[in-house]
């Protein structure tokens, strides 16, 4: 039996009159590493966002690990506006706010990178341990927590070195080059003990031959924190190595999905990329 | 470039600590001859307190509050209201009596200011809930708002036998010693540094860098910034009752807008995300006015008149000094770093060198 | 309450409200176009009231008004061009904190030149006029305000709706950077909506002072930020919305003051901003505007 680790029901994100995200339902299995294509604006990141509560969705539902984490129904105006299908099917109402998501075992890294700017590298790593303290404002005030301190402290050296992030530890994070800072906010997601890692275009900037060294990178994490990685990228090369399975995405709809070879040769994919010429039809 | 090494700035630092205290007590001596340099050094250090608790928030956290004035309101009014002598209650509240529980209630200062804290740290607390949701200047005009009805509240003819309206409160004793007044600021504003360089602290960073990111760290941003609200709320508050103390005459009107905008200007010229700027700052800010006092007086050079010398001068000489400091020094005195020893020494350092170098220069030129 | 006092005190509130409606569209036109609470606003319409005093006291109120009103006008957009426009590219708070200092600024300077000591505000003959319908009395100024008010309204909305510059004033409003490679010259709609800001703070100060009588040098202070709560109140950027808020704000506050609470008068203004951050932070028109992750 697979263990699924991420489902999402029915999800639809609108904006005003916009459907970003049309009735979206995927599910990513433990250990899988799956990607998610698809030109730009067809709703990739906003996916994301409402899987990480930085959205709530207009109608659908997310469940991590087998529990709803977040559902949400047409409400207010949006009953009115609403465009997409399966109204009514969620009325439990469930929003998580992104911080308690990545408790539960979701992190993220952003597509347009957003590290603590003037924070250095061990700082921005080590901000992420905070989630799990245990000692109160006061304790940790007066130093009372030397222990945890120490622990969360020796955890974020072993997690730079692991990365190969530990020569550039008391640097400014913003000096770093583009693709150390996109390795670092992967090494701060990491940092809070995820069991799903959320990807957004891990490869986006980078030159060929870091992208090259990406997938063993992407595997060797895998292996190591015991991960299942969620993706949105745009670079076909990579994503054909690298995925079990391919959702592709247009227009905020699904379009396709399964293994690389299957997405290779589906035929709506292939217009969906290079456009379907009008007068040929 | 050398750098001292710790046992040097240990050293240091004692030495200059040691070196304050020995002046503030000759100082504090013969307090007659020196009350006016001594009164200056104690609005520093009253300042210097509600700078930094700006600052924990401002430069720390990110949240651009404007609150401050009705926080040190609400611990001013605690503190006088707890320490005017039982007996001088009457004379105080003549015109309006005093409200029957409040004759007899007296708590000693540090208790006294202990409890103004807490009080404004509690009003924080609950103005928090619905203001710390909203957005940079959103939360500015907010707090800014809440200042305001906490000012009228206090001069509300309801509140009269409590606040005594308009009249405002007297007979507040003062310090014993200046050197108090630096000990409680000292411990309010080491407090702080404590909170700020703890994993809290490194959290409320995280806020002001980037609250998306920060959440998707695992930081619930609402539960940490309340945290930093609270906190600087309650030193705010302490200040406020350090500020009636030392005024030892307190009404509404002391804490109008103004003083908020003196606070932010201490902190803007100090450096936002600087404890020793605020520190700094408070001390030029509230010795500066001084300073350019004889701005205020009629100049007369040579039996003629120097006109713009007279009344008022020296502030729009000091606000445009400010507006100057805001437009070209935007990090302020310090930025976001802090004074240390080895800044000091690498600045003499490089002193030394560009002297040398200048010397050389001319020789240099002599030769040929 | 009898009918009269009723529709008396109804009057005062509109007038009022109507004072307040000009000045909060300089704030909500600059919050528009900058994001930039421009604190040191009130001031300028103290300022203006200051002007006014010495121009009256020099020369017939007909030649005093349009020369005072161009000196506003100059003051608006040079506190722009000295305070703000070298703070383009820095962060929202530095911009803000700039503004601050230009209020404090300005304020110490009025302490400066005219003293804290209030001044009398001149009386301008006609708005002075009582009318008396029924056993209702009012001055000129009372009755003229919200008409006055509604008429510069229209005619800002026309602007804003029919003329390029009002285009261009949309398109900054709306995205700054584009429309700059759009080949809008954006310092000079910066300008222009500075002076329009500062011309109906004249107006308002205006209407504000021959009711209230007297000038200090923080008689900006409070009636700024009123403005500005009437501004976010009818919807940060949105005109008729600045227009309603102080309407609502002008009566709200006249009618506490009526029914004896008038020390909570200025603690309603803020009391309602809060209720109005927390129940639609987009005001009453505003449009709301999702952060991009």
């Amino acid at each position: 039996m697979t263990d699924t680790v991420l489902k999402l029901n029915d999800v639809t994100m609108q904006f005003g009159g916009v459907v970003a995200v049309n009735n979206l339902s995927m599910h990513v299995d433990r250990g899988e590493i799956v990607a998610i294509i698809g030109p730009n604006g067809a709703g990739k990141t906003t996916a994301f966002n409402v899987i990480t509560g930085v959205y709530a969705p207009t109608n659908g539902s997310v469940e991590f690990c087998g529990k709803t984490v977040i559902s949400n129904c047409p409400q207010g105006k949006m009953r009115k506006l609403y465009a997409g299908e399966n109204i009514g099917s969620y009325d439990q109402i469930v929003r998580k706010t992104p911080d308690r998501i990545t408790k539960l075992g979701i992190a993220r890294t952003f597509q347009n990178i957003r590290l603590f700017k003037s924070l250095t590298v061990f700082e921005n790593v080590l901000i992420a341990r905070h989630m799990n303290i245990r000692a109160n404002l006061f304790a940790a005030a007066f130093m009372l927590n030397r222990q945890e301190d120490q622990k969360m402290r020796r955890e974020t050296d072993e997690l730079l070195n692991i990365l190969d992030l530990y020569d550039v530890r008391d640097e400014i994070s913003s000096s770093l080059p583009y693709g150390k800072q996109r390795r670092l906010e992967i090494a701060r997601a990491l940092a809070t003990e995820p069991s799903l890692l959320l990807l957004d275009e891990p490869a986006a900037g980078m030159n060929p031959q870091e992208t090259n060294e990406l997938t063993g990178f992407i595997h060797r994490l895998k292996e190591e924190f015991h991960l299942t990685v969620l993706m949105i990228e745009h670079h076909m090369n990579l994503v054909m190595e690298i995925s079990d399975r391919i959702y592709v995405l247009d227009f905020g709809k699904l379009i396709a999905a399964g293994t690389p070879e299957k997405i290779q040769n589906d035929q709506r994919v292939i217009d969906a990329y290079l456009g379907v010429a009008e007068d040929e039809q | 470039m050398k750098t001292l090494d710790k046992k040097t700035n240990y050293i240091l630092s004692a030495v200059f600590a040691g070196l304050v205290v020995a002046i503030l007590v000759f100082m504090d001596s013969d307090r007659a001859a020196y009350s006016y340099p001594l009164a200056i050094l104690q609005r520093s250090a009253i300042y210097a307190v509600v700078a930094v608790a700006m600052n924990l928030l401002t430069g720390f956290t990110g949240l651009f509050s404007l609150g401050q004035a009705g926080f040190m309101a609400i611990g001013a009014y605690t503190v006088a209201i707890l320490t005017i002598p039982v007996a001088q209650r009457p004379a105080v509240y003549y015109i309006n009596g005093i409200a029957e529980p409040l004759a007899e209630a007296s708590a000693p200062l540090w208790a006294a200011l202990i409890l103004g804290g807490l009080l404004a740290a509690f009003m924080g607390f609950l103005i928090g809930y619905p203001v710390l949701r909203l957005k940079s200047d959103y939360l500015a005009i907010a707090t800014l708002g809440f200042s305001e009805i906490i000012r009228a509240f206090i001069a509300a003819p309801m509140l009269d036998k409590v606040t005594n309206g308009s009249y405002g409160l007297k007979s507040i004793p003062g310090f014993p010693s200046t050197l108090m007044v630096f000990l409680v600021a000292a411990l309010c504003i080491f407090l702080m540094i404590l909170v700020i360089r703890s994993s809290y602290g490194r959290a409320f960073k995280a806020i002001r860098e980037d609250e998306i990111a920060a959440e998707s760290m695992g930081i619930n941003l609402f539960k940490h910034k309340q945290m930093a609200f609270v906190i600087s709320c309650f030193f705010t508050g302490i200040s406020g009752g350090m500020l009636a103390v030392f005024m030892r005459s307190i009404d509404s009107k002391t804490f109008q807008i103004g003083l908020t905008y003196d606070i932010l200007l201490i902190v803007v010229l100090g450096g936002i995300g600087s404890i020793t700027g605020s520190i700094l700052g408070s001390f030029l800010m509230t010795a500066g006015r001084e300073w350019l006092r004889f701005f205020d007086d009629p100049l007369v050079i040579g039996g003629f008149s120097v006109p713009l010398f007279r009344s008022g001068f020296r502030m729009v000489i000091f606000s445009l000094i400010l507006m100057t400091v805001v437009l070209y020094y935007r990090k302020g005195l310090l930025g976001n770093r802090e004074f240390s020893w080895n800044g000091i020494y690498a600045f003499l350092q490089r002193l030394v060198q560009k002297g040398k170098h200048k010397k050389g220069g001319k020789e240099a030129k002599s030769h040929d | 309450m009898s009918g009269v006092t009723l529709l008396q005190h109804g009057l005062t509130g509109i007038s009022l409200g109507g004072a307040y409606a000009l000045i909060a569209i300089g704030y909500t036109m600059v919050y528009g176009i900058l994001r930039l609470i421009n604190f040191a606003h009130g001031d300028i319409f103290m300022m203006a009231g200051y002007f006014m005093i010495f121009a009256v006291a020099s020369m017939p109120w007909f030649l005093a008004i349009p020369l005072v009103m161009c000196l506003t006008v100059l003051l608006g957009v040079a506190i722009e061009r000295v305070a703000y426009k070298p703070l383009r590219s820095a962060p929202r708070m530095s911009i803000m904190i700039s503004a601050i200092g230009v209020s404090y600024l300005l304020q110490n300077l009025a302490t400066y030149l005219f003293t804290a000591l209030p001044r009398g505000y001149p009386d301008i003959p006609f708005l002075k006029k009582i009318l008396h319908i029924g056993d209702l009395s009012a001055s000129l100024v009372t009755i003229v305000t919200p008409f006055l008010t509604i008429l510069l309204t229209l005619l800002l909305i026309a602007l804003i709706n029919h003329t390029k510059l009002g285009m261009a004033m949309r398109a900054v409003s709306k995205d700054y950077e584009t429309s700059q490679l759009m080949g809008i010259r954006i310092n000079k709609v910066i300008s222009a909506t500075f002076a329009i800001g500062s011309l109906l703070a004249f107006v308002g100060s205006v209407l504000y002072f021959t009711d209230r009588m007297t000038v200090f040098p923080f008689s900006g202070t409070l009636p700024g930020l009123k403005c500005f709560v009437a501004a976010v109140l009818g919807g940060i950027g949105s005109i008729p919305g600045a227009v309603i808020g102080g309407f609502i704000l002008g009566i709200g506050e006249t009618a506490l003051v009526a029914l004896g609470y008038s020390t909570f008068s200025d603690a309603f203004t803020f009391a309602i901003l809060i209720v109005m951050l927390l129940f639609r932070p987009t005001g009453l028109f505003g449009e709301k505007v999702t952060d991009k992750v």
